[in-house]
This record gives structure tokens, C-alpha cells and sequence, in this order.
């Protein structure tokens, strides 16, 4: 039996679970480059909570539901509409939130940065992210945020067991799955297959708007958020053409033998 | 200029991906490569074709590549480079953003193209936008797509070997086990022909079907997120966004809708073939050809025509 096939194993430690929450377009609207190729359009446009996050959102609130930890508090970095992103969080069954005002699209190392300072003033146990945001898929944050504390990093997690002040998370590499256990604090970023999300209920959304929201200035936290990557410019990929349909699997053959000459 | 490549293996298999990361770098300088667990991974570095140094990080705490030790020893050789490269797989994406943190630079992940030593194009939104950003820090750090850059030929390199000492770092983690796919087939990465399977494929057992057909045509088997959430095979078969990004010379997606998460991950394939019931999938969007049909029909009578 492997260590994360250990049934009920005791937690002793009661702990706060930090969650960073980001708010990007949502995944069901195909993103539609600007004009002047500045970036990516986000005016008018569907924003949800970055769908990584979610699962990191709900990983914690199991945990703390299974008494693994006593309270979860979500954290968005960014423009003030973040706090529905948060409030969000809250309807899922985080405990309070805070919003951290920076400007629109921090990088992941000034995010990190500003992390650091909250994860200094909160004390939490865990911190659990998405693995990626959906928007600029950098997949960064996790890590850089475990190099800044010099904490053990989990990264892309199918499963997370808490126990005797440790934690073993189950990753997702390239040719397979591979186990990691990390000493506490550490960091975990959430891969898809962690868990499925719950849907908040509409009493949890009546609830969660009167959950303390905190909101600070990330100038006043003493970081810098000075981008280090200047866009030169963003545009769309070359397309693809759709090609033709055909009638039969001779056919089929024939195109990929003749005329693409691949096989 | 020199540049680090971070070269990952897989149980003592330098990873072909890892071998695009050597080319990608020799555009940037002098290639020098830092690698991981016993003799026989140095010896079979130092053969790749443009290495000019390995550094062979012999220490038994850096054999399973773990993200706390490893990114403490890429920082500390970090000094001597103008650029840390590895290519953006599970071990270059675990362990290079953590090395940039402690380096105080922003990493710069994905790349498909480099424009010059401080200009690089990467996708994001899922490739729906092809962004080109410019570095201002002293040092760059990148990983870079294997289907972006050809890999660098395993052999006719005879690179020195250097082994280096360990560097302390805090003793937070620890290895436990690891589960790889005893598969026979090419990696996905690097395959010629990709044989991809979805929701369509109905089950686990049925997801089989493929099998002759991969066989056939010496293919890798791929599928999409549909496929792996249903657990008709495991994630390390996930081809998209947030799985494998392939660019074969042959893809072929069966059962496949075309989420664009999912096109993410293969429509830069040279020749894309769909099959699906739904005419209106948008898989057929982006495929040079297309048959609408069951594909439990489709595939068998394909292996038959590609042995006449």
C-alpha cells in the first residue's frame, strides 16, 4: 500500500489554508485579439474565475471540511471587479477574502512578491493554487511564490493527503504520476483532475456577501509591481483553413498516400 | 553568450523534448547542459550534437529532479549565463519558475519562437494569441515547446563532463514513488504520426479500438480532456492547453469534438484528419480532411486499407 493509499491517517495539525484566486476571461468565450494588437480584448466580455483556481478553491474547503484545517482564506490580486472573483470564492465555502488592488495583469513575480507578504502576516499551513491561469498560461506563480519562502512545492496535483505535518501530493508528469511528500508549509498547485468544483447554492451566494472582503493596496504592502516583460505586440496565429470532407475511408487513404504524402 | 539547458530524463532516458531545448539555446549562445542522476545520463548529454559542457549534478538529491534542491543549484550556477533554458515539459515547468524566483527574474514560459536574446513569441488565451514580449532582466529564463523546435541530434557531440557539488537548500521534500506508462509506443512529443482519442470512444475498453490503428502506422496515442476526465486513459495522454502540446506530421483525432483547449494542443500538426459523427464538430474546422461516420466503423476498415 502506497503512502497516499493510507486510510485515515491523523491530522494533528490545525491549520489556515491560503488560496489565490485570479479573474480571467471566461473559458467558454474565445478570446478575440485587439485591434491595434495591445493584447487581448477583456472589455464587455464574460469574467469568470480562472477554472485551475476553482479546484484549488475547492480542495481547501474539503480540507478543512474533513478537519484537515480550520480556515481557508481566498486572496485575488488586481482591478477592484476581482472581489466578485472572490466573492465567488466565499459562495464555495471560504471563510473571508482579501483583495489586493495592483492594477490589471500583475506578472506572476511581482503576484508572488505580494504573496509572500501576506503569506508572512497570515501564517498559513498550505497554500493551494491553480496551476495555471487560463489567460496568459504561465504556470509559474505556485513555484515562484514556494522559491521566495524556501517552502516544498507540490505541483500539478491529482491528490493531496494531509498528515502528521506533512502533506503527499500525487503530480501529474509527463509519462505518468509521481509522489511527493513535502513538509509543512508548503505550496500546491491543482491540476484538473484533483476534484470537480461544487456549484455554489444560491444560500452560500446570500451568504458570502456578508463574509469579511478585506482590501489593500499593494503599493502598501512594499512591492513592486513593475512589470519586467514589455509586450512588443500580441496577434492572432495564422488560421487554418478547414479542408474538405470525403466520402470514404479508400478515399481517406488515397488523399493521405497522394496528396499529403504522409503515410 | 552562454546558455544553461536543464536536460530532464525520464529513468535515466534523456527526454526528447529536452534535446529541442538544446536547439533552441545554441540560437541564444554556447550551449551548456546540467543533468541529473548516474554516469550513463552524463556520457549520453555530453554525445548530443552543439553541447559544449556538461555539468553533471551527481548528488543523489537531485536524481528524481526535484523542484527545492535543483532549482537552489540552477540559481547558483546562474552567474556564469545570460540565458537558463529546458523545455516546457512537467520537470522544466515544476523547477525553472522556482530557480527564476530565487534569481529575482520574471520567466518567460512556452516559447515557439526567438526573435532575439531578449525578444521571444509565445502563445497564450490556449494559443488563440500569439504574444511577443521583451525582457528586461539581466538574465532570461525560458522553457521552450519540443514542437517548436527540431531536436538536436542525439549523437556527434563529445562535450567535457564537469561534475558539480551540491548546493545546500532546505531539506523540505521528498521523492516517493513514481508510475510511468509502460507503453512500447513513441512519446507523444515526439511522434511522427499522433492517433487521438475522445469522448466518442465511449469507454476505457472500447478506447482499445485504437490500438491497430497506432500500431499500423507506429503512432503515438493521444486523447483529449473529455477522454481523460471519463478515464478512459491516463492524464499523461492528454493532448491541449494544459496537457501535451504535439505537432506531428500526422494527427488524427477521432470522437474528438475540437474544444479549443484541445486544438491548442495540436493544431500546429502538419496534417490534421477528423472523425466524428457530429458534422458540425468543430474539429472539422481545422482539419485538411474530414469524415463523418461512427468511428467503430471507420477505424477498422482503415487499418485494412493502410496494409493493402
Amino acid at each position: 500500500m502506497g503512502l497516499l493509499d493510507s486510510p485515515a491517517l491523523q491530522v494533528k495539525d490545525v491549520m489556515k489554508i491560503l488560496v489565490p484566486v485570479k479573474r480571467v476571461v471566461d473559458y467558454n468565450i474565445k478570446p478575440r485579439v485587439k485591434a491595434d494588437g495591445s493584447g487581448v480584448e477583456t472589455t464587455g466580455v464574460k469574467m469568470s474565475m480562472n477554472p485551475f483556481d476553482e479546484i484549488a478553491v475547492e480542495e481547501a474547503v474539503r480540507l478543512r471540511e474533513k478537519g484537515a484545517a480550520t480556515e481557508v482564506v481566498a486572496v485575488s490580486i488586481g482591478v477592484q471587479q476581482a472581489q466578485d472573483t472572490l466573492r465567488t470564492a466565499l459562495a464555495m465555502g471560504v471563510d473571508r477574502a482579501i483583495l489586493v488592488l495592483s492594477g490589471e495583469s500583475p506578472e506572476p513575480l511581482a503576484v508572488a512578491k505580494v504573496l509572500r507578504k501576506l503569506v508572512e502576516k497570515e501564517e498559513p499551513g498550505l497554500v493551494i493554487l491553480g496551476k495555471q491561469a487560463i489567460d496568459d498560461d504561465m504556470n509559474a506563480t505556485g513555484q515562484m511564490l514556494a522559491g521566495l519562502l524556501g517552502w516544498g512545492q507540490g505541483t500539478f496535483a491529482s491528490k493531496v493527503e494531509v498528515a502528521d505535518g506533512r502533506v503527499l501530493v500525487s503530480r501529474e508528469i509527463d509519462g505518468g504520476a509521481e509522489d511527493v511528500s513535502l513538509s509543512l508549509p508548503a505550496i500546491i498547485t491543482a491540476d484538473l483532475r484533483l476534484n470537480e468544483p461544487r456549484y455554489a447554492s444560491l444560500p452560500n451566494i446570500m451568504k458570502a456577501k456578508k463574509k469579511p472582503l478585506e482590501t489593500l493596496q499593494a503599493a502598501d504592502l512594499g512591492v513592486d509591481m513593475a512589470p519586467r516583460l514589455t509586450i512588443v505586440s500580441v496577434a492572432e496565429p495564422a488560421s487554418r483553413q478547414a479542408g474538405e470532407k470525403l466520402g470514404s475511408v479508400a478515399e481517406l487513404v488515397e488523399k493521405l498516400r497522394n496528396e499529403a504524402k504522409v503515410i | 553568450m552562454t546558455a544553461l539547458v536543464l536536460l530532464d530524463h525520464e529513468s535515466g532516458q534523456i527526454r526528447k523534448a529536452a534535446l529541442s531545448a538544446v536547439t533552441a539555446a545554441a540560437r541564444l549562445g554556447d550551449v551548456h547542459v546540467l543533468v541529473t542522476g548516474d554516469a550513463s545520463v552524463a556520457q549520453a548529454a555530453a554525445a548530443v550534437a552543439g553541447v559544449s559542457k556538461v555539468l553533471h549534478a551527481a548528488d543523489a538529491r537531485y536524481t528524481h529532479e526535484l523542484a527545492e534542491p535543483l532549482a537552489a543549484l540552477i540559481a547558483s550556477l546562474a552567474p556564469a549565463y545570460d540565458h537558463i533554458v529546458a523545455s516546457a515539459g512537467a520537470a522544466g515547468k515544476n523547477v525553472l519558475p522556482r530557480a527564476a524566483a530565487l534569481l529575482d527574474v520574471q520567466p518567460i514560459p512556452d516559447v515557439i519562437a526567438i526573435e532575439s536574446a531578449d525578444t521571444f513569441v509565445r502563445p497564450i488565451y490556449a494559443g488563440n494569441a500569439l504574444a511577443t514580449v521583451r525582457s528586461s532582466d539581466a538574465k532570461k529564463v525560458l522553457t521552450v515547446r519540443s514542437a517548436a523546435f527540431d531536436a538536436a541530434p542525439a549523437e556527434g557531440g563529445s562535450a567535457a563532463i564537469e561534475t558539480v557539488a551540491p548546493v545546500d537548500s532546505a531539506d523540505v521534500s521528498r521523492f516517493e514513488a513514481v508510475r510511468l506508462s509502460d507503453s512500447e509506443r513513441p512519446d507523444l512529443e515526439s511522434a511522427r504520426v499522433v492517433v487521438s482519442g475522445g469522448r466518442g470512444m465511449q469507454s476505457e475498453e472500447k478506447f482499445h479500438a485504437l490500438d491497430p490503428l497506432a500500431d499500423t502506422l507506429g503512432a503515438a496515442v493521444g486523447a483529449s480532456r473529455a477522454a481523460v476526465d471519463a478515464g478512459f486513459v491516463p492524464n499523461e495522454y492528454q493532448v491541449g492547453q494544459t496537457g501535451k502540446i504535439v505537432a506531428p506530421e500526422l494527427y488524427m483525432a477521432f470522437g474528438i469534438s475540437g474544444a479549443i483547449q484541445h486544438l491548442a494542443g495540436m493544431k500546429d500538426s502538419r496534417v490534421i484528419v477528423a472523425v466524428n459523427k457530429d458534422p458540425e464538430a468543430p474539429i472539422f474546422q481545422v482539419a485538411d480532411y474530414g469524415l463523418v461516420g461512427d468511428l467503430f466503423e471507420v477505424v477498422p476498415q482503415l487499418v485494412d486499407a493502410l496494409k493493402k
